[in-house]
Parts: structure tokens; sequence; C-alpha cells
């Protein structure tokens, strides 16, 4: 029974790798097959994942709209954007006449790029990450911002009057949400001292940091929230999108398996920025554990570890669903206000506190 | 007092957006609450309120019989020429000529369903069916002949 | 008609022309808007109208004065009956004739449940140009009921055409008073949700408040009527200033707000929802009893001369103008629609507003496009 409840997906990998080297010797060749291998894992992976979040949207969406949402085709639905994919792949992926084509059909491939390549440190279960780089952290907060570039790249490319002011507004709002959550995440790795992420989910093994940090980590953990949700184009941030004023603002003027590339890098980022919460804030795959209550703590930790860090992880995802479905959408310059006039100073002042917290040493 | 101000704003701000994903949350987590009709699926048991102007039909009697007189007052009636009426002269019994109704045709697809002609009918002849499954392949089908082959008018209707 | 087609303004550098419609997602409907933009800031709006014209008024010249009516449930579609209720008490004017006062009792319930799903409509689409796509389904949720009591009725959902010169084509559903009042009892409870969703959402607030200024002397020279105008201060409801149908029977109040922005008239449209409640339940259990038609001849002939009737719908004034020649059918007829005259203020509210803005002010007018064109 033991064997079973603590099979991870670390002895999995440790199995393959040695199968692998019974069977190739090179090492060369070894590395480059399983780079191959973890490459169409973590693709296919991904496609799934993204299918999944497509239809949990939708399903959340209807059933905050008192509606039932997609329930035909598969059960409950859930093929449902299978067969919206598959309709995408048929459709013909049209190029404007007047747009600059190269960087036309170059920009749907550095968003999802951009997007793929930040979930390279995550760590999915107890040692299991692809590269747990040592600057982690850093990693993720520079590469994320890469697919602005692909966005402005769409944007301008498409010969567009809408796609063109979608692109700049994605432009002003992802520069100044940067810096918030920068400095939500410095709070963390203030607390931690570490900016691996390995490390800091290390460092949670007694307590997550949003209990063991006070009121400053919950504050940071609030404006990571709501300054990712702006950072990933999502509603009520959806201003480059914006239905209503730009009628799709920079994706306008793409069709087929292009425009799909967007939504993918929509919701790999989705999970991306939920997973960073989850493994800076709640602990990652670290299980929910209570002081002294060994009994409890020991019960958790029967719960697999990649359950845990898939259960914050959509967590999450739902609340920021929910902000989705729930608020009207900023205005440009409200956007912008927001961030420099609240969210910055607030978390300016927060990272103050957080420092005194840690020099200190008052958190647990 | 800046200070004191700026504090309120971000309270009141956040305390507003909650109470909207309140209401959001309660919907999600009370499913019973969903107002959807799966249409295809409830065609046994849809029942279309009583007056529902479906499209205009003439009842016959299990002697195919009808009440129409041919006497073209929703001809008459009809804003936008939707029925079309062809009489032609009958011999009754008594040796007097007649004016009986021959085809009632009906364009479908140019009725509004303003109930102007069921109004106008000075016999009751024409009702307001309540179907609303119309959509055919092509178009000729709409047009519609409404009083059955070789029906006749009823006995006692002038 | 010469604000709007005022010659062409000429790009500075920096500006741009962008064309909102004729399909775009929150132009409800295929208006054209030629909108010039220096970044995000507009610099100058122009309607342009004209895609949806079907000339209604041209087409009731060759129809008779029982049969035009049916055509104008196709002008302000979310307000068909009041509409009709305008053809119908203009025509009456011209027979002097009155309903009877059953039938003017079940009128004004009608158009006062009309005027609650055609604000539900437009509560609906503000909240979806803002983009909070929830309420749209809140809303239409009531509003279905409220077409169920139509559809039992009537006998249609949306074009209802059930009134004829004289009165009622027929006589009420013996549900009418029961589901009224089942529905009213449901709305009622659901205004709160209604605020709390949207009017009291921050980012609603800072969306519509300060946007869109339309001061009372303009609204008062664009000839701007209805909510719009109601939310500059400017008192022009008809109900209250001639009353027609069963509205000198009722106490209601005209809500007035001198706030004169987007906000000042989403605030108005959602006060004038109770007061449209309140309307009907002082009438539904006061119906009389009696005829609900009074005898016309079969072919209706006018008196020579021109009769007017204006009515309040849910979106401003009304007016039909029938000029007759004593013949079966009218010789001309002029609708004064509310629309034309709310929209010709569109680009003095836009000007110097952001892009969002423009959505947000095109729902807080609440404009219904066949109604502008017809």
């Amino acid at each position: 029974m033991n064997r079973i409840f603590l099979y991870s997906f670390t002895e999995m990998a440790l199995y393959i790798h040695k199968l692998l080297e019974n069977a190739i010797t090179n090492t060369v060749l070894l590395q480059i097959t399983e780079l191959a291998i973890i490459g169409v894992t973590l693709l296919i992976s991904l496609v799934i994942l993204c299918f999944f979040l497509g239809w949990m949207e939708r399903r959340v969406a209807a059933f905050m709209e008192i509606r039932l949402g997609p329930n035909r085709v598969g059960p409950q639905g859930t093929l449902q954007i299978v067969a919206d994919t598959v309709k995408l792949l048929f459709k013909e992926g049209l190029t404007p006449n007047k747009s600059d084509k190269f960087l036309f059909n170059l920009a749907p491939f550095i968003v999802v790029t951009a997007s793929m390549l930040a979930i390279a440190p995550l760590a999915f279960a107890k040692n299991f990450s692809i590269y747990d780089i040592n600057i982690g952290v850093l990693y993720v907060s520079s590469v994320s911002s890469l697919s602005v570039l692909g966005i402005l790249m769409a944007g301008w490319s498409s010969y567009n009057k809408y796609s063109l002011l979608g692109a700049m507004r994605s432009g002003a709002q992802i520069v100044s949400y940067e810096l918030s959550v920068g400095l939500s995440l410095i709070a963390i790795v203030v607390l931690s001292g570490n900016v691996s992420l390995g490390e800091i989910i290390n460092s949670q093994q007694n307590g997550w940091w949003i209990f063991k940090g006070h009121i400053p980590a919950i504050i940071a953990f609030v404006i990571f929230i709501i300054a990712s949700t702006a950072e990933i184009n999502r509603a009520p941030f959806d201003l480059a999108e914006a239905d209503q004023e730009l009628t799709g603002g920079y994706n306008t003027e793409y069709s087929g398996m292009k425009f799909a590339m967007f939504l993918l890098a929509e919701y790999i980022n989705l999970f991306i920025v939920s997973a960073m919460a989850a493994t800076l804030f709640l602990g990652g795959w670290m299980p929910f554990h209570i002081g002294d209550w060994e009994s409890f703590n020991k019960i958790m930790d029967y719960i697999p570890s990649s359950i845990w860090f898939m259960g914050k992880t959509f967590i999450i995802i739902f609340i920021i669903m929910w902000f989705r479905w729930t608020f009207p959408r900023l205005r440009i310059d409200q956007l912008l206000n927001l961030e420099w006039k609240y969210l910055l100073p607030i978390s300016m002042v927060n990272i103050i506190i957080v420092t005194l917290i840690a020099i200190m040493g008052w958190h647990f | 007092m800046f200070l004191k101000n700026y504090i309120l704003t971000v309270y009141r701000s956040v305390k507003s957006l909650l109470t909207g994903m309140k209401i959001t949350g309660y919907y999600f987590f009370h499913p019973k609450k969903i107002v959807t009709q799966e249409y295809p699926d409830n065609r046994a048991t849809l029942q279309m309120f009583d007056r529902f102007k479906g499209e205009v039909t003439m009842p016959h009697n299990q002697n195919n019989e009808h009440r129409c007189t041919g006497c073209q007052a929703c001809e008459i009636a009809c804003p936008n020429g939707t029925i079309k009426i062809i009489t032609k002269q009958e011999i009754l019994p008594d040796g007097k000529k007649k004016k009986r109704l021959d085809t009632f045709v009906y364009h479908h697809d140019m009725c509004t369903l303003c109930n102007m002609c069921i109004i106008a009918c000075p016999s009751d002849a024409i009702v307001m069916a309540q179907t609303f499954e119309h959509s055919v392949y092509d178009k000729k089908l709409l047009k519609k002949v409404l009083n059955a082959e070789g029906s006749k008018l009823m006995e006692g209707v002038e | 008609m010469r604000g709007l087609i005022e010659e062409d303004y000429t790009t500075q550098e920096g500006e741009f022309v962008i064309n909102i419609g004729p399909q775009h997602p929150s132009t409800h409907g295929v208006l054209h808007l030629k909108v010039w933009l220096n970044g995000e800031t507009i610099i100058k709006v122009q309607p342009h109208l004209g895609y949806i014209h079907r000339s209604i008024e041209k087409m009731s010249e060759s129809l008779s004065y029982r049969n035009f009516i049916f055509a104008t449930s196709r002008m302000d579609y979310l307000a068909a009956h009041i509409n009709n209720e305008a053809c119908a008490l203009a025509v009456e004017k011209g027979l002097q004739i009155e309903a009877p006062p059953r039938a003017r009792v079940v009128r004004t319930i009608l158009a006062e449940l009309t005027r609650l799903s055609s604000h539900q409509l437009w509560w609906a689409s503000t909240g979806l140009d803002l983009g909070a796509v929830t309420p749209f389904f809140y809303a239409f949720r009531e509003r279905e009921a409220i077409l169920d009591i139509m559809d039992e009725t009537c006998g249609a959902r949306l074009t209802q055409n059930f009134l004829v010169p004289g009165g009622l084509m027929a006589d009420i559903h013996p549900n009418f008073q029961k589901r009224t009042k089942e529905v009213l009892k449901q709305i009622k409870e659901n205004f709160k949700e209604y605020d709390e969703l949207l009017t009291e959402n921050v980012i609603f607030q800072n969306r519509t408040k300060n946007v869109g200024i339309l001061n009372k002397q303009d609204a008062l020279s664009f000839g701007v009527t209805g909510p719009t105008a109601r939310a500059s201060g400017l008192s022009c409801d008809i109900r209250k200033w001639a009353p027609y149908s069963a509205y000198s029977m009722v106490e209601f109040d005209e809500i007035l707000d001198e706030g004169c922005d987007s906000y000042s008239r989403y605030m108005v449209r959602m006060k004038e929802m109770r007061q449209s409640v309140n309307i009907i339940e002082q009438l539904i259990d006061n119906i009389p009893e009696g005829d609900f038609q009074e005898k016309t001849k079969n072919v209706i002939k006018l008196p020579k001369g021109d009769f007017y009737q204006r009515v309040e719908t849910p979106r401003g004034e009304l007016g039909v103008y029938i000029v007759s020649d004593g013949a079966s059918s009218p010789y001309r007829i002029k609708y004064r629609s509310p629309n034309f005259s709310n929209l010709s203020v569109l680009p003095e509210l836009a000007k110097g507003c952001k892009i969002g803005d423009l959505v947000a002010i095109m729902s807080t007018i609440d404009l219904v496009i066949p109604d502008i064109d017809r």
C-alpha cells in the first residue's frame, strides 16, 4: 500500500532514465533522447492542460451565468474544446493583404514560446521539475514578460488600427504591471532568502509563506494575483482584446490555428501565474501542516505532492476566472491609475515591512 | 487625512468587488438555479401558450369540411399580401349559383403573424396554430394550401 | 441633420480615423460611427445612418388604418407594444373615440411591462458593453418571464401587435393577473442583485461617473427625450405631461437626476424600472370589467385633417403624426422617433473621451438602431 501512495513522478523519471541508460550507451545521444522525450511530454501535457482549462473556463462561466455551458460533446462537454480545435485546424489561416507577412506569422509562435519557456523551473511535484534553475524567480518573471513582444508584433503587423490600438494598450499595461508582480515576488524572496523555486518551496516546510509572513504576505499575495491577472491580459484587464471596444484587439486579424495559438498561450500563461502564486505563497507541492498535530500532518503527507500542487494551482485559476466573469472592464487610464497610484505604492510600503520582518526574524 | 481617504477608497473598492463576486459565486455553487432549457431535448414536454401565433391554419372536421366561405375578408385584412384566395362557382342543389372556396393559398414566408386575418374572418374559418418549427430547405415548401384536398364548406356556415 | 452631415474633418499629424460599425459588437445593430482619434482620445464622432432603412412611413401610406400599426413593431423592436399604442391612440384621436376603460388599463399594464423588459435588456447590454458578461444573463432571466406574459396574452414575444384602433385585439388571458404578480415579485427581489453586481461595483462607477456630460441646455436644443434627458434634469415624461391611456389613474414619480453623466442616465433607468413595477402594482388588481374593444366600422376612414399623438417609450418621446385626406389609408405618416434625436447628441458627448467611454456613452443613451432609420 505504502509504495502506491508514495509512488511519485521522481521515481517514474528515474525508472525511465535507467531504462534509457541501459539502452543507449552514448551519453550525448542519451541526453538528446531524454530532452526530446521531455519536450514531447511537455507539449502534449500542456495541450491537454489547455483543453481542460478551456473546458473549465466555459463551465465556470456558464454556471456563474446560470446556464449550462457545453455539455454535448463527450462526457459533460469535455471534448467540446477538442471539437473546436479541430474546427480551427480546418479553417483557413488568413493573412491580410498589406500586412507584414513575416512578423504576422511569427507573432503567435513568439507568444506561445515565451509562455512555454516559463514552465521550466516550476516544480510539479516533490523533486520534480524540468530544470530547477537557481534563479528561478528571476527567470520566470523575465521570460513571461517576453510575450508582450509577440503581442506588439501581432498588433503592428496586422495592418489594422484595432489591432494596433490593442497592442499598444497591451504594451503599456504589461510594462506597468510587471513592476507590481516583481515587487510582490521580491517580498517572498526577501522572506525566504532565496531565488530558487525549489529552495523557496523547501523553506515552507513548516508553514506556507502566506501564513508565516503575517499580513504583508497576504497583501503581497493579493497584489500578485491582481497584477498577474493584468499581465496575462485577462478580464477585467483584457483591454488588449476588449471585444466590445476593439473587436478582438491584437488578434482581430488572426484566424485558424494562428488564432488558436494565442488562446493556447493565454491558458498556459494563466496556468503559469497560478502555479507561481501557489509555489511562492501556498507552498507549491508542500502538504498542509499544522504545528504539532502529528497525526493530522501524517494524513496530509499521504496525499501525493502532485495533487497538492495541482489543487492549489486550480484554486487560484478558479479565482482568476471568477474575476473575469464578475467584473466590468477598466478603462486604459484607470488601468494605469490602479497600478501607479494604488498597487505600486502599496507594494513598495509592503516591501519595507516585509524586509523589516525578515531582518528582525518576526516571521515564524 | 489624505492617508485616511486613500485607505477608505481601497477598502470600499475591495468591498464592492467582493459583493459582486459573492453573487456570481452564489450562482456557481447553486447549479439548481440554472434556467437553461435544453430545447431539442424537451420537445416532448414543451408546451406553447395557447394564443401563440405560429402559423395560419384552417381546421377541418372529420367529414373533411371547413368553415371558409371564400369571402376574402382575410385577404383584404392582410397587410402584406400573404393570403391569396381563389374561388369557384358552385351550383347548389336548388339550382342557385354560389361562390365557394377553391384554394386558400397561404405564403408562410411572407407572413408576419400579425393576427389581422384571424380577427377579420367572419366565420372563424382560420386559426393560429401553435407550431413553431418552420424551417425547411426549400422556400417553396412555405407556400401552403390550407384547405384540404376535396374538402367542402360545412353545413350551416354562410 | 446639418450637424450630422457637416463636411469631413481633416486629420492632423498623429491622428487617425477608425470606423466603428456597421458590423461592430457594441453598436447594437447596423450603426456606423466614423471616429477621429488621437491615440485613445476621441476628437470627433460622425454617425452614418441608413443601413436598416425600410421606409415604414412610406409603406404605411398604402396600408389601411387597421393594418399600418403592425409595421411600427419593427421600429423600436424593444418597445413594440408602446409603438403600437401610439398608432392606435392617434387613429382613435382621429375617429374621436376612446378605448373602453378595461382596454386602457390593460394597455398601460402591457406598456409598463414592455418598459421593464426593455430596460432590462438595456441593463444587460450596458454590462456587456462595459465588459461584464454575467449581468446579461441575469437580466435575461427576468426578461424571459415578462416575455412569457406577453406570449400568453398577446401571442407573440417581441412584436406583439395586440392593439387595434378602439381597444385590444382580444381579452386578457385568464392567467394574466396571476402570472404578472408572480413575475413582479421575482423582479423586485432581483433588483438588489442588479445593484450589488453592477451599480455598486467600483469599476463600473469609475467607468460611468463624469463621462459623457450632457447639460440641460444641450439636451433641450438637441431634442433629447426620455431617460437620457431626465438624467440632465429636463422634465419631459409624456406620461406626466400629457397623460394617455390610464396614466392619469396612477400615482408615480417622474425620475429626475441632475448628474448629467452616464452614471445618472444609468440610475434614472434603474429607478424607472422600480416605478414601472409600482405602476403595474397599482393597476393589476383594478382592471375594470367591461368591453375590451370599442366597435369601429369595418373600413376605418379618418376625417380630413391631421392628428398627432405622442407617447413615452423606454427611450423617449415617440410622436405619430397622421395627415388624412379622408380616404381609408393615411395620406402621410410621420414618426418622431426618440432614438434619432438621442443619437444626434452622441458626437457632443463623446468629444474628448476615450474609446472605452464611447461604448459606455452609447449604451447609456440606449440606442435602438432600427428606430433611427425606420
